[in-house]
């Protein structure tokens, strides 16, 4: 809580009267709000007074205070916004039962979040504003113009909700109470999130139809079981507190420098596609970022998009990669110059684009060469034992070995910048395996080009 | 070295650190979550903040709270986020709040296809809430553009107090491109024009001619100041009087214009009748299409349009002379075309490229059109 040295007896404007109609409500609960701020000494510059749509909407206007007016039932987010993004600042939301049943959930989510804003809920029981429509806090039977032969709903308990969610605090109270002062300051004081629910008569709609005097609204809460007074008041550690801690650890982290990055020569003639086709958990989009990589740190161009289901752990996973000398402009591979298949899953997501000239790298196991007979030229098939070599060094390296092959077969750069690429962009463990497995797919290529 | 392979979501997070980005509020969608997730893991060390709100609704509100207490905000999302976002870019427009809204689009409507590529959004974001008040937005065509267009952003965001957006897409946002960062021009980085003390009293919302930005002061400094979602005058009070609000709406109308926010690229050839005009990864499709023709001697030029609002209607109506057809290829039933086809004055033929497949337009295709 921020405050002023120069103590203020009044934060509202001299020549402005509240505008609501006579006896209503929110003139009590606005004036209150005022007392408890010149008891809080508060800075005005260091405050901030956040309104929502409605007659309580209206209120802002006549504090000498920062004042943000925003919409219906949304107040609570720009109070975060302003509060995550000037913890030092105190800030009040007004709102009214109709921008709580529009925005509950905001409501709920700063109780849950304890963001150390103060949520006073000038509650008329009805839509004052609009011509008095039920809202989500009239009472069951309550007449409204919505509900003229009586609400059939349940209203919602306010103070319930912050409990719900573990909230650090939250009181009630009615315009008629001696301590509706004394429960702003405390609310106000309170160093996490804190709500007041305001109860208050509309003249002007829901008190004409219903008993909104002190009785009337005392019976009401009795009827309802509702508390009075502070009802919640819990010690928790206030968001943008941890938010500080976090920061100021993550702020200490000094970025390790890039290592300069070895360059390398390439020999690519025309720009050459590869998709490579296998199934979730097999390391395809990461071995094959390594392969992209090590044709950018060798001079290209080269594109890497992924294709995989939501579901990531189950199915196929592709990757695209494209080299080229030049810029690439269309990113699409319609006829991939190579796939690598290693796994069913993933030649059915790619089988409708083999053609004449693919080039297929593929495991034995699958038997592609029967599968795409009369399709592809048995002699583009490169069919090897990529899984069962694979498995002397650990399944998960399978896509490396292909990946290599690849590499050997096209020639588009030297493995030198293939090896840099694992030694600098991999994870640390996984770089000895990868550089083996590597090594078995371009013998594998070597020993196909000698026999 | 200078190379780098990332994305255009990693480049968007890079541009918007290099901005002075210091508060980001967002809700996961594909294809703009991965913008969330750098942003949670990289802005707490750059000194801001970064949040997961709980709806696009609160992430927006977020927003333009911190925005008003001076910070530089950002936020991302896609098209169902956009829908959520309405209210509240009203709001930034009305109550004229500094933000960059990342809209990677995605297929639409709807839920549409999550993980695919389209231009779903060209008209909603210009039109994507009640008013019709004018906003400012930017449509990069590759992973570098994502970069320097979103320093461009934070910087018309700051220079006009506005709501902008950048319109990147599935497509660019996912894949992985060469960054050759030493060709990469970096704009200069504007910030908002603070209210100053020997100015006088500050006044939130004046302005002396239509087209001028109010200055700024942020919650928690030295002046007191106030902020409106209604029709207000220039102390944020609710105004009443037609002619006030008249000029208070003109102001919002006015401050944004082509004179002063014009982005585009042009490859224009001598004689030539054929214009390609295009916008965001089509443009790439483009460009292939118009090296095919040009390779066959067909002569054509291209107008590609980086600030796609406020509509660059003198660039788009100067690439338009002496042209017999023109072509808008979109990955969409056709949105922008309508714009050019307002601009053309001869008879020039006017045919759109159009495909809402969730693939790229295929250059042949428009390859084709230039041919026809
Ligand atoms: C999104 C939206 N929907 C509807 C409205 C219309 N509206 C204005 S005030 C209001 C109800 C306000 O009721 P409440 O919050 O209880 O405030 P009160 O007028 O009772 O003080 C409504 C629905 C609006 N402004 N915005
Ligand atoms: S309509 Fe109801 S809430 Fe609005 S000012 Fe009148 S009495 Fe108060
Ligand atoms: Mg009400």
């Amino acid at each position: 809580m921020s405050t002023t040295v120069a103590p203020a007896s009044s934060f509202l404007f001299e020549d402005k009267k509240f505008p609501f109609c006579p006896g209503c409500g929110h003139t009590v609960s606005a004036n209150a709000l005022n007392k408890a701020l010149v008891t809080l000494k508060i800075d005005p510059k260091q405050t901030v007074i956040v309104t929502d749509i409605g007659c309580v909407g209206l209120t802002d206007h006549y504090f000498n205070i920062n004042a943000f007016h925003g919409l219906h039932g949304r107040s609570i987010t720009y109070a975060t916004g302003i509060k995550l993004a000037n913890p030092g600042l105190n800030v009040i939301v007004l709102m009214g039962d109709g921008g709580l049943g529009i925005g509950g959930g905001h409501f709920l989510n700063a109780a849950r979040r304890n963001i150390g804003i103060t949520v006073l809920v000038f509650n008329n029981f009805n839509y004052g504003m609009t011509g008095g429509q039920h809202s989500t806090t009239t009472p069951m039977h309550g007449i409204t113009s919505t509900t003229p032969e009586g609400n059939e709903e349940n209203p919602v308990d306010i103070c319930a909700l912050v409990g719900a969610v573990n909230g650090s605090f939250a009181a009630r109270t009615t315009v008629y109470d001696k301590d509706l002062t004394d429960i702003m300051v405390a609310a106000i004081q309170h160093k996490g999130f804190s709500a007041v629910d305001i109860l208050e008569p509309c003249t002007a709609y829901f008190a004409k139809k219903n008993t909104m005097d002190k009785e009337g609204i005392l019976g009401l809460m009795t009827s309802l079981g509702y508390e009075k007074g502070i009802v919640i008041n819990k010690n928790r550690e206030e968001l943008t507190e941890k938010i500080k801690k976090h920061t100021a650890q993550q702020m200490a982290i000094v970025a390790s420098k890039q290592k300069e990055q070895k360059q390398f020569k390439h020999n690519l003639i025309k720009k050459t596609s590869l998709v490579i086709a296998g199934s979730a958990g097999e390391r395809v989009i990461s071995s094959s970022f390594l392969l992209a990589y090590s044709g950018i740190i060798s001079g290209l161009f080269v594109t890497q998009k992924d294709d995989f289901p939501i579901t990531v752990m189950t199915g196929y996973s592709v990757s695209e990669i494209i080299f080229s000398d030049e810029e690439i402009l269309y990113t699409e591979i319609d006829k991939p110059d190579y796939i690598f298949i290693l796994s069913m899953n993933g030649y059915e997501r790619v089988k409708n684009r083999i053609n004449a000239n693919t080039i297929i790298i593929t495991d034995e196991s699958l038997n592609m060469v029967e599968l795409l007979k009369g399709k592809v030229d048995p002699k583009n098939i490169i069919n090897i034992p990529i899984v069962k070599e694979a498995r002397v060094i650990d399944k998960n390296y399978a896509v490396m070995i292909g990946l290599a092959a690849f590499l050997h077969h096209s020639n588009l750069f030297s493995q030198d910048a293939f090896v840099e690429a694992i030694n600098t962009k991999n994870k640390p463990a996984f770089i000895e395996k990868s550089l083996q497995a590597i090594e078995v797919g371009a013998q594998m290529i070597k020993s196909l080009v000698n026999s | 070295m200078n190379i780098d392979f990332l994305d255009g979501n990693e480049m968007v997070a890079l541009g918007a650190f290099e901005a002075g980005c210091n508060f980001f509020a967002g809700y996961p969608i594909t294809p703009a979550s991965a913008i969330l997730q750098q942003m949670i893991d990289d802005l707490p060390k750059h000194g801001g903040t970064a949040i997961q709100a709980e709806d696009e609704i609160a992430s927006i509100g977020f927003c333009i709270g911190a925005s008003m207490t001076g910070k530089k905000v950002l936020t991302a999302t896609s098209g169902p986020g956009l829908s959520l976002y309405s209210e509240n870019i009203g709001m930034a427009i009305m109550g004229e709040t500094p933000m960059v809204i990342v809209d990677v689009q995605r297929h639409g409507p709807a839920t549409g296809s999550a993980t695919k590529d389209g231009a779903s959004d060209i008209q909603f974001a210009r039109w994507s809430t009640s008013g019709g008040y004018p906003i400012i937005a930017l449509v990069p065509t590759n992973v570098e553009e994502c970069y320097t267009m979103a320093i461009q952003a934070f910087n018309y965001a700051e220079q006009f107090r506005t709501p902008v957006f950048l319109l990147s897409s599935k497509e660019i946002a996912m894949t992985r491109e060469r960054v050759d960062w030493s060709k990469i021009k970096k704009p200069e980085i504007i910030n908002r024009t603070y209210h100053k003390p020997e100015d006088g009293k500050y006044i939130p919302y004046r302005f002396v001619n239509s087209e001028d930005i109010p200055p700024f002061a942020a919650y928690g400094g030295e002046e007191l100041t106030r902020y409106t979602t209604s029709t207000h005058d220039e102390n944020a009070n609710l105004l009443a009087d037609p002619v006030k609000i008249q000029r208070m709406m003109d102001h919002l109308n006015k401050k944004i214009d082509s004179d002063k926010i014009s982005l585009v690229v042009k490859d224009f050839e001598e004689g030539a009748e054929i214009l390609v005009v295009s916008y965001g990864v089509t443009s790439r499709t483009a460009r292939e299409a118009i090296k095919m023709a040009r390779a066959n001697n067909v002569k054509v030029s291209s107008l590609v349009i980086h600030s796609v609002w406020p509509v660059p209607e003198k660039e788009i109506k100067n690439a338009l002379k002496n042209v017999k057809k023109v072509i808008v290829p979109e990955m969409n039933a056709g949105q922008y075309i309508y714009e050019v086809q307002r601009l053309i004055t001869n008879n020039a033929q006017l045919i759109g490229v159009n495909t809402m497949d969730t693939r790229l337009i295929n250059p042949e295709k428009i390859y084709q059109a230039i041919l026809s």
